[in-house]
């Protein structure tokens, strides 16, 4: 077992005897579980909310980014920072009705908002499946980053079924508390290791970071901005806009809102929560330094680019140290995801067929489910081939399609129906599904536009499309009413338990 | 001082609007390609504001939930 090893074994381990002993003292509910109580103040709210998103996508994706596209990269900086001065005005409200109506997940608002069950179902299905390869990249980093900074003693498929099982045990035991103390060590260790390798290789390798971003750009022209075309600015902001919307809207992210003591919590979060996107600029440094260092990395081999220089650069017990911030980056914001995937499906999906059941029920098959989710996204990450980046920006402009009817229903006059939200989201979904698949851009669905607007990214056709039939449903259900139709009034008590 | 909330359209105007003016490598600032300093700046700024709005909201007063 070489040094590299045991810094990574120590990570899974400190992980595991964190999550697990997060538990300590406290009867489990499935409101304990779920949402802690509603009990986190700022710090532990922080590190949920910041644990969700430095994951190994940012960590081996956003200095891959900046190693393959460059100045594209940078949309990854500002969309964070957009979401998290919407935060301070768009999630008070969503804790608070929360808290009044005792609310579990991300579709139980929209059930609660648009009193209709049926919604709650597809709200969890478009959530679950947007969920899915989320959590599959994760443990193809878990794997990536073994398999490199153990200098191949270890194969990918082991790792990935240790990684997963770990991420399911501490789950299980402390829900939601489990990935918010393990989130601390992630926290910090991320923090130490991105600041340093940012600073570090251009130091090393250019002498200054002034240097290193000439000679970058004596080498390509151009490439530490945004290009001409393709990835353009209107590409920039257009994607910048599309993903702070639906930042929220995924799963996890929405119910860690719930976690949180009162709403200053979280207005107060709006303010730290910016700063920490500066840790990208340090993976980007890293991955702008492996360009001219580590040169050929084509295709999927980009996300390599961190682990390759590391490698080169450092001694293995280094490495190691590097493997072990990276192999936490994978676990912690993988057991959140399956932990909301576990909580959806038991209380949005088994609960709507056996209305009966109880929290205590609920929780039982929550906790039953967290290892099977696991295994459906470890089955993917075996089994999956090239398309998990596609895959998840289509999970991203998924999710984007609930935040019409969510930010709809925070207004005082909500004249959006159920019927109205549930095809505005299935004809969003559907206009993901299709583009997606097809590999469409606005350019081949509108040949005859300016190029600027070919640029934009498509994801903007689909929320168009979601608006559109949003509205006219909307207006239709509406007059189906008042012409005596049998829709139930909007007042109409639900047959979903309060509590 | 419901209305010093108005100041959060500052960073959606520097971020979306911005790069259409400071796409620019040069001049280099801090060793940073313009626009990316541009938008580092901005990260900085956006707290600064979101910390003025958190003193002066009164939503944020003690006793309020």
């Amino acid at each position: 077992m070489n040094g590299a090893l045991v810094g990574i074994a120590g990570a899974v381990i400190l992980a595991l005897g964190l999550g697990v002993l997060a538990r300590r003292g406290r009867q489990m509910g499935f409101e304990q579980w779920t949402v802690a109580g509603r009990s986190f103040g700022a710090p532990l709210v922080f590190l949920l909310m910041a644990g969700e998103i430095y994951t190994t996508f940012t960590f081996l994706g956003g200095s891959g980014f900046a190693y393959g596209r460059g100045g594209p990269t940078y949309y990854i900086l500002c969309y964070a920072t957009l979401a998290y001065v919407m935060s301070y005005f768009l999630l008070p409200p969503i804790w608070r009705y929360g808290r009044d109506y005792g609310l579990y997940s991300q579709s139980d608002f929209f059930i609660r908002k648009y009193d209709s069950p049926a919604l709650g179902i597809l709200v969890s299905l478009v959530g679950i499946v947007a969920l899915i390869p989320y959590l599959v990249l994760q443990f193809k980093g878990l794997g990536i980053i073994v398999e490199i900074a153990g200098y191949g003693a270890i194969a990918p498929t082991p790792a990935v079924w240790i990684g997963g099982a770990a991420a399911t045990a501490y789950v299980m035991v402390s829900g939601v508390r489990g990935s918010a103390w393990t989130a601390v060590a992630k926290d910090v260790m991320i923090l130490v290791v991105v600041v340093f390798l940012g600073i570090y290789f251009p130091l090393h390798y250019y002498g200054s970071l002034g240097a290193m971003f000439a000679a970058i750009e004596a080498a390509k022209p151009g490439f530490t901005v945004l290009p001409a075309h393709g990835e353009s600015v209107w590409w920039f902001s257009s994607t910048v806009v599309l993903t702070a919307l639906g930042f929220y809207m995924w799963p996890h992210s929405f119910a860690s809102i719930y976690t949180a003591r009162d709403s200053r919590v979280i207005r107060k979060n709006a303010v730290f929560l910016p700063l920490y996107q500066l840790i990208l600029l340090f993976v980007f440094f890293a991955g702008f330094a492996a360009i001219l260092q580590v040169p050929g990395l084509n295709g999927a081999d980009v996300d390599l680019a961190l682990f390759k220089l590391s490698v080169k650069t450092f001694d293995p017990w280094i490495v190691g140290v590097i493997g072990a911030a990276g192999v936490l980056t994978a676990l912690v914001p993988g057991s959140m995801i399956l932990m909301a995937a576990a909580t959806l499906s038991a209380n949005n999906l088994y609960r709507a067929a056996d209305r009966s059941a109880d929290d205590a029920r609920v929780l039982r098959i929550a906790r039953l489910l967290v290892p099977l989710v696991a295994l459906v996204a470890v089955y993917f990450t075996l089994a999956g081939g090239q398309t998990i980046v596609a895959l998840l920006l289509m999970g991203y402009s998924l999710v984007t399609q609930l935040f019409p009817p969510l930010l709809l229903s925070l207004t005082r006059n909500n004249w959006v129906t159920r019927e109205g939200a549930a095809a505005g989201i299935v004809a969003g979904v559907a206009t993901v599904a299709a583009v997606s698949l097809t590999h469409t851009t606005i350019g081949t669905l509108f040949p005859a536009l300016p190029a600027q607007i070919k640029e934009l990214n498509v994801g903007i056709v689909a929320l168009a499309v979601n608006i559109v039939v949003l509205i006219v449903v909307s207006a239709g259900t509406k007059l189906v009413v008042r012409n005596g139709g049998s829709a139930p009034p909007a007042n109409a008590s639900s047959f979903w338990p309060e509590s | 001082m419901r209305s010093v909330r108005a100041l959060a359209a500052f960073p959606f105007l520097a971020m979306l609007v911005g790069p259409f003016f400071l796409n620019r490598v040069t001049p280099y600032v801090f060793g940073m390609p313009f626009l990316l300093a541009w938008l580092v700046a901005w990260i900085l700024l956006t707290a600064a504001i979101m910390a003025v709005i958190f003193r002066l909201d009164p939503a944020n007063r003690d006793g309020s939930e």
